[in-house]
């Protein structure tokens, strides 16, 4: 119905203002891609109003940051100059911050703080800042709180050590502590004693100015709610959440399911009523989060905490229900009210509405905790998680099932997973994240769900829910035959063709024949908004067995199905997720309908409206096929998602179904190490000696002729996960068990290490065998460093033109043999003009939204074209440029307590940034500017490992001493500064050496502003060195590390010329370097 | 904690011809009534106890049953008044720490069944498209086609007359300062509550009984929630026309606003499906504000035929249906929601508050 006019909103905008959107920058443990969908979704609203849009964010691999998303696009460092000098430059009238994660909101909060938003006039949409800062000041917040008789938890907020014993013994131990102002409960946790509490008070004092002691409420539900409040008061909650587990483990880290399942009506209603109330009182207009501690025997609640912002669980929220929240809440902004906002799933009712839900949604969280070397497995009270996916199903049980299967950590379900657990009581009693597969082996085992319930506190609903999984794998292990009636019950209960094979000596094709004989296939359900009340024309997709009807019949004949690139890990995110919307793009823009498949909440591909179907699923080979069974597309896409879908190919296509671009078998010959090799030698083309390891004896035989160190990496993996340069054979035996651990399917190659040797990627796109178009980027850090961590330039600037010719005659051959259409990846190992292929990816690349900004080609656009027939041949210039674009790491290494912050050939960072610049240095220093990076201004710390690297480090040292930085350096180092460079050093203890006024206690009192260490040649193995303590010591202070002989070659080379004035940060936008589109 | 009988397996039978089978549990008694569905998430004790759900088969579109069990105390009226439930997943590991049994077998106990295992968003979709219709539940292997024709509709029946008090009882009329005659149609206990949270004297009152001559004694009438069609009642439509002519205040919640509607000269209708929710959102007229509300109706007043002294107050912003009329010049409103909630959102319990305000 229409709102009468006297009741519209008051319009906060006019057409043709300018509004200034602040991104997230890269991503990092506990902000992730959730701030692409929120961003994207606010820049959509804006512009459907007809306001300009000007964004500042650096993450290049983000959808926001397209050519068609916002007017301006600014890749830039999210901090208060740069910004002021945007807002001088673009005058915006209105400022919005809460579409950029904590980040955004901080950065905002700031910029306010500095006069710069009054100076320049400009307002700040949506939550106005006072409420804002009343929820991040938990002291404030609390006391807002308790004015209207909300319980809070009891808190006591500190800025001393002093001050947090006390408030610690008047509580009781254990206590927890939370930091103000702080992201993913970074800095949190419990404390159990005076001595812990003054550990984690050190270091959280090193980042933050305020912590929180607060009451322990173990045992406690924890339970989210999604509001929604327009300026005229009308207020919604969209969606309420309830953990898995219970307090102290940080929502982050949980499994969460939606809507809430062991609630009362009394206390669904008593919460919801108690989020209307606090927002209403702290005056939020938008979009907000809130968090409660729920007692269900006394019916007691505490208000954990509010996000006056869109966050990860809004994110969840809207894809779980179908709401937009992200979109709705930048429509309050601009002055609609609730009524007069349209439900875009079905077109005429309301988003004045609370959806109704017809299925149960799970969230599971994926951790790579095992990459980080000496990292704990324990989860808590702060975030770890690098990435979650979601599950849809009509059972807790289905859905579940799904989550563990979707999250690809090898597990086929609940019962089948990888982990070897000694001591399952433990990991329950102390979650790790391995908690859901502990309490399943203890299920199997036969304890009670009592007993677990005890250790864990775990609700017994969701043990109960486990155990129904878990009664039904006896079942059909003690069952002498398939019965369909056990067949139905087991895929009612979540498990897959290949675990229910696996009890009947059947593979997963027999049994998915043997389903399809007796019917029992899974149906297509909608998600609606209204659980089915109203009709609604809704593209969003489910598949469950729970079911005899279809929501949907087979759509048009020539749609393409896409499948996307699932939870995001480490070395697989947001970049494959932007591949795969440019793939869904070029595909509507051949009038062909795009089927997209994908199960990661975080993600912009899953946002319904930017396909034509939408199926919220399992990227496995089975629902693949159902997916295909059921909407018989023209062909699938499974180059754009990583290497998930990638796996898929060649399955697929041994299963009839038709795979868009190069063929499989040609996937297979540049994947399979063996095979690829065989390739490159047939075409004479160098490549650093290899061998697929048979056995161990070999392996050794290998190495020892070849000459150490040795490179060894399973085949069709990526991020180089349990890939290792062993040094000696020690190291061989160790990480050959590993590599052989995590590719059980696929051969281990062990290849010679190149030491100094450069490295160079050329992405692509080709099209029948042709070359079309190609970028090529080149790594600051020399090979060794996984391309994932390493510092990035394009177009290159070191490499001969000799070296790019040569790179680029191998690469056309190589594509002609493979008979390539589509996207592209081939690195190169370069030693003087020498250069050696390491490996090649038929697929988009992590690199891909880089090359294609950075040169305003759409290349995964056109590879998608090209895979549908369309000639895409042309003149591209990529080469020839007045710029250069630098890509540099997010690291995320202060939440992953005992890692290693050190470039390795495994990868390790979160996420990327990248910037334009006019001269090389500039941009080199722009983007890790934008990675968090800070110039150092008055100390810093040097210890390098070796005589050869101090030598080479000499007439950088003395750049520093000359931009009038006081150095500070470790014993050998320090000698060297003082005896063979003459210059004035002040020697530090290592922590081995002086027990107290050592490293440790220079960076714990902040006296180095940043720390330059190369360490001793072999990384992996000196894990308890001093190196080691020193850079975790940094990190855990918030010391700017550099840990790379190139890049730190490369960075005081940086500041040195910034310093003599040889160039300025420029702050420019992205059409200003690189011509607009047409 | 009882033991659960067996399951066994049990088929809905609709007029129309379609059928579904799943598993039985609570009673295992065959049963018939008009199949609705309702989507609310959350509240199924409260909903199950509702009088105006007398009559009906309820099929639940949220998938899970029973997942907190069964509290001790009874909800919204003494009794489970759904004649039997329809639900895809029901669980008998119920969790709660308030719970006393499990939903299953709570519902044995009011000698009512219900069908788990069913597609319910597929029959949810088959009512919407077809309106709702009367359904039998069948227990056990290969069921027979019941025999429709001597299946009797609930609609046709006086169901207020079956679930409306037949004594008249009294609350706190001795201290109060203001009192109110209520007419129980079928009453949700909250109501009651609401009006005793509030200090107000309550003489209930079935809703046949003729309170013309009492009303000099109150400060205010009210006429509650109830199932079935309300142009049935005509007593209590006669009374209520008599009451507005003298002026005292009325406040009328769900059936209670339709039979105001009727006694305004206004006419209701049939909706096709009803609306048995959580999550309706209406809007009111003088104010603007949107609120979310519980529905459960089956009914709706007709807009086209409101008197010209008679507004509408709030409207449905899904679907533009009446929620609500007042009266231009007299004390006089009603909503077609439920602000007393339970189950459902708190948002407008201050509407008690606007009808008091009228009196006091």
């Amino acid at each position: 119905m229409t709102i009468p006019k006297k009741f519209q909103g008051q319009r906060t905008m006019k057409k043709g203002q300018k509004a200034l959107i602040l991104g997230s920058g890269g991503l990092k443990i506990g902000q992730a891609g959730e701030f692409d969908y929120s961003g994207s979704q606010c820049i959509k609203a804006l512009k459907e109003e007809g306001i300009a849009t000007v964004l500042v964010n650096p993450n290049i691999a983000t959808v926001q940051t397209n050519d068609d998303m916002a007017d301006r696009v600014y890749f830039l460092p999210l901090t208060v100059d740069v910004v002021t000098e945007v807002i001088e430059k673009e005058k915006p009238d209105v400022l919005l911050l809460s579409f950029g994660g904590q980040t955004a909101l901080n950065l905002g909060l700031a910029l306010e703080d500095a006069g710069v938003l009054k100076k320049h006039k400009v307002k700040i949409l949506g939550t106005p800042t006072s409420a804002i800062r009343m929820t991040e000041d938990r002291d404030l917040f609390a006391q807002e709180l308790r004015k209207i008789g909300v319980d809070v938890a009891e808190s006591y907020a500190v800025t001393n050590i002093e001050d947090g014993k006390k408030a610690a013994k008047k509580l009781g131990y254990p206590v927890m502590i939370r930091a103000a102002f702080a992201l993913g409960g970074k800095g949190s946790g419990r404390v159990n004693s005076e001595p812990e509490l003054i550990t984690m008070l050190q270091e959280g004092f090193a980042n933050v100015p305020q912590i929180l002691v607060e009451e322990y409420l173990k045992g406690w539900k924890e339970i989210e709610y999604e509001v929604v409040r327009d300026a005229a008061d009308n207020c919604v909650t969209v969606c309420n959440m309830e953990n898995f587990d219970a307090m102290g483990v940080h929502t982050g880290e949980s499994i969460v399911i939606a809507p809430s399942q062991t609630l009362s009506n009394r206390e669904y209603q008593m919460l919801r009523t108690v989020a209307q109330k606090v927002v209403r009182h702290l005056g939020v207009v938008g979009e907000c989060n809130i968090q409660y501690a729920l007692n269900a025997v006394t019916g007691e609640y505490r208000v954990i905490e509010v996000n006056a912002r869109l966050s990860r669980s809004s994110a969840l929220a809207s894809k779980a229900t179908g709401y937009p929240l992200a979109w709705v809440a930048a429509k309050i902004g601009l002055g609609y009210t609730l009524p007069e906002i349209k439900n875009a799933m079905t077109g005429v009712t309301s988003a004045a509405f609370e959806p109704a839900l017809d299925y149960v949604v799970i969230k599971m969280p994926r951790w790579d905790l095992q990459k980080f070397k000496a990292s704990s497995r324990r989860i808590g009270t702060e975030m770890k998680s690098v990435g979650e996916v979601m599950a849809i199903g009509r059972t807790f049980e289905e859905a579940l099932q799904k989550a563990i299967r979707s999250i690809s950590i090898g597990a086929d379900g609940l019962t089948s997973h990888p982990h070897e657990i000694d001591r399952p009581f433990d990991e329950i009693e102390f979650p790790t994240d391995r908690r859901l597969y502990a309490i399943a082996d203890a299920l199997l085992a036969g304890t009670d769900v009592a007993k677990i319930n005890k250790l864990s506190d775990i609700d017994p609903w969701f043990l109960n829910g486990l155990k129904r999984i878990v009664d039904v794998h006896k079942q059909l292990k003690s069952a002498k035959v398939l019965t369909p009636e056990l067949l139905k019950t087991a895929k009612q209960h979540g498990f897959s063709d290949k675990q229910i094979g696996g009890f009947f000596k059947q593979s997963a094709d027999d049994i998915r024949a043997l389903r399809k004989k007796k019917g029992i296939v899974p149906v297509v359900k909608r998600i609606d908004t209204l659980a089915g009340e109203f009709p609604a024309q809704s593209n969003y997709l489910y598949m469950t067995y729970h079911g005899t009807e279809n929501d949907v019949v087979a759509g048009s004949k020539d749609a393409v199905m896409v499948l996307g690139g699932g939870s995001y890990r480490i070395g697989s995110s947001v970049e494959f997720d932007w591949c795969s919307v440019e793939a869904i793009k070029a595909i509507q823009s051949k009038k062909r309908q795009a089927i997209m498949v994908n199960c990661n909440p975080e993600t912009v591909s899953t946002d319904y409206d930017m396909c034509d179907r939408l199926y919220f699923e399992e990227l496995t080979l089975e629902r693949v096929l159902d997916i295909h069974d059921v909407e018989k597309p023209a062909g699938v896409i499974v180059s754009m998602g990583g290497q998930i879908p990638n796996n898929l190919a060649m399955p697929l296509m041994e299963r009839k179904v038709k795979i868009l671009g190069t063929d499989p078998h040609n996937i297979d010959r540049a994947e399979d190490r063996k095979k690829f090799s065989q390739l490159l030698d047939r075409l004479n083309v160098v490549q650093p000696e290899w061998k697929e390891l048979a056995a161990l004896s070999d392996a050794k035989a290998f190495a020892k002729r070849v000459g150490y160190p040795v490179l060894i990496r399973p085949s069709y993996v990526l991020s180089g996960a349990a890939m290792n340069i062993a040094h000696n054979e020690d190291a061989l035996t160790q990480f050959l068990k590993e590599a052989a651990d995590v590719s059980k399917e696929h051969p281990v190659v062990i290849t010679k290490f190149m030491e100094d040797a450069r490295e160079i990627e050329i992405d692509g796109v080709a099209q029948n065998g042709e070359l079309v178009i190609y970028a090529l980027t080149e790594h600051v850090e020399n090979a060794g460093v996984h391309s994932g961590d390493a510092t990035i330039a394009t177009p290159p600037q070191k490499s001969y033109l000799e070296t790019v010719r040569r790179m680029k005659h191998v690469t056309r051959e190589i594509i002609a043999q493979l008979e390539i259409t589509g996207p592209f990846n081939i690195q190169f190992l370069a030693k003087r003009n020498e250069i050696s292929v390491i490996e090649l990816n038929l697929r988009a690349s992590r690199s891909m939204p880089f090359v294609s900004k950075a040169t305003k080609y759409p290349m995964i656009q056109m590879a998608t074209r090209a895979m549908l027939g369309d000639d895409i041949h042309g003149n591209y210039n990529t080469l020839d440029v007045d710029y250069v674009v630098v890509k540099a790491p997010q690291f995320s290494y202060s939440r992953i307590k005992g890692a290693d912050p050190v470039l390795y050939v495994e990868m390790g960072s979160t996420g990327e940034v990248a910037t334009f610049g006019r001269y090389y240095r500039e941009a080199v220093l722009k983007s890790l500017l934008a990675a968090d990076f800070r110039i150092p201004k008055k100390n810093v710390l040097l210890s390098i490992g070796g005589d050869k690297a101090k030598q080479e480090l000499a007439p950088y040292i003395k750049k520093l001493h000359k931009m009038g930085l006081h150095l500070y350096a470790t014993k050998h180092t320090a000698q060297f500064i003082r005896y063979d460079l003459g210059l004035p050093v002040t020697e530090v203890a290592k922590m081995s050496e002086r027990a107290t006024d050592n490293t440790l206690s220079l960076i714990q009192d902040g006296g180095v502003d940043c720390i330059f260490n190369i360490p001793t040649i072999d990384p992996s193995t000196d894990d308890l060195s001093n190196g080691f303590l020193m850079r975790r010591a940094a990190i855990d202070h918030n010391v700017q590390l550099i840990a790379n002989m190139q890049l730190t070659k490369t960075v005081i080379m940086a500041l040195y010329d910034l310093y003599t004035g040889e160039y300025t940060l420029e702050v420019k936008a992205w059409d200003e370097y690189v011509r607009p589109t047409k | 904690m009882k033991k659960r009988i067996a399951s066994i397996p049990a088929t809905l039978f609709l007029q129309d011809g379609h059928r579904f089978t799943g598993q039985g549990f609570g009673s295992q008694k065959n049963t018939d009534g008009e199949v609705v569905f309702a989507t609310g998430m959350v509240g199924y004790p409260e909903s199950f106890t509702d009088p105006s759900f007398e009559g009906q088969i309820f099929v639940a579109t949220f998938p899970l049953m029973g997942n907190y069990g069964v509290p001790e105390h009874p909800f919204e009226s003494d009794a489970v008044h759904i004649r039997a439930v329809v639900c895809q997943q029901y669980t008998e590991d119920y969790s709660h720490p308030h719970a006393k049994q499990s939903l299953s077998d709570w519902l044995a106990d009011n000698d009512i069944p219900g069908i788990s295992g069913i597609d319910t968003r597929a029959l949810t979709q088959h009512l919407r498209e077809t309106g709702n219709q009367v359904g039998v539940i069948v227990f056990g292997n290969n069921p027979k086609k019941p025999d429709f024709k001597k299946i009797v509709d609930p609609n046709t029946l006086n169901l207020v007359d079956v679930v409306s008090p037949k004594e008249v009882q009294e609350y706190n009329m001795q201290n109060a300062e203001t009192k109110i005659l209520l007419v129980d149609c079928g009453m949700k206990n909250n109501i009651l509550q609401e009006f005793l949270k509030r200090d107000v004297g309550v003489k209930r009152v079935p809703w046949n009984y003729d309170y013309r001559a009492e009303l000099k004694d109150f400060d205010g009438l009210f006429v509650s929630n109830g199932p079935g069609d309300p142009a049935t009642l005509t007593e209590t439509v006669g009374y209520l026309r008599d009451a507005m002519k003298t002026g005292l205040p009325i406040f009328g919640i769900c059936l209670g606003s339709q039979l105001m509607g009727l006694a305004s000269g206004a006419k209701t209708y049939k909706l096709k499906y009803g609306h048995r929710s959580q999550n309706q959102p209406c809007i009111d007229t003088t104010t603007g504000r949107c609120y979310l509300t519980t529905q459960n109706h089956g009914f709706a007043v007709d807009e086209k035929t409101l008197k010209k002294d008679w507004n509408v107050w709030f409207y449905n912003a899904n679907d533009g249906s009446v929620e609500g009329i007042y009266h231009k010049t007299k004390p006089f409103i009603s909503v077609q929601f439920h602000p007393e909630s339970t189950p459902g959102p708190e948002d407008t319990t201050f509407l008690f508050d606007e009808f008091l305000k009228r009196i006091r």
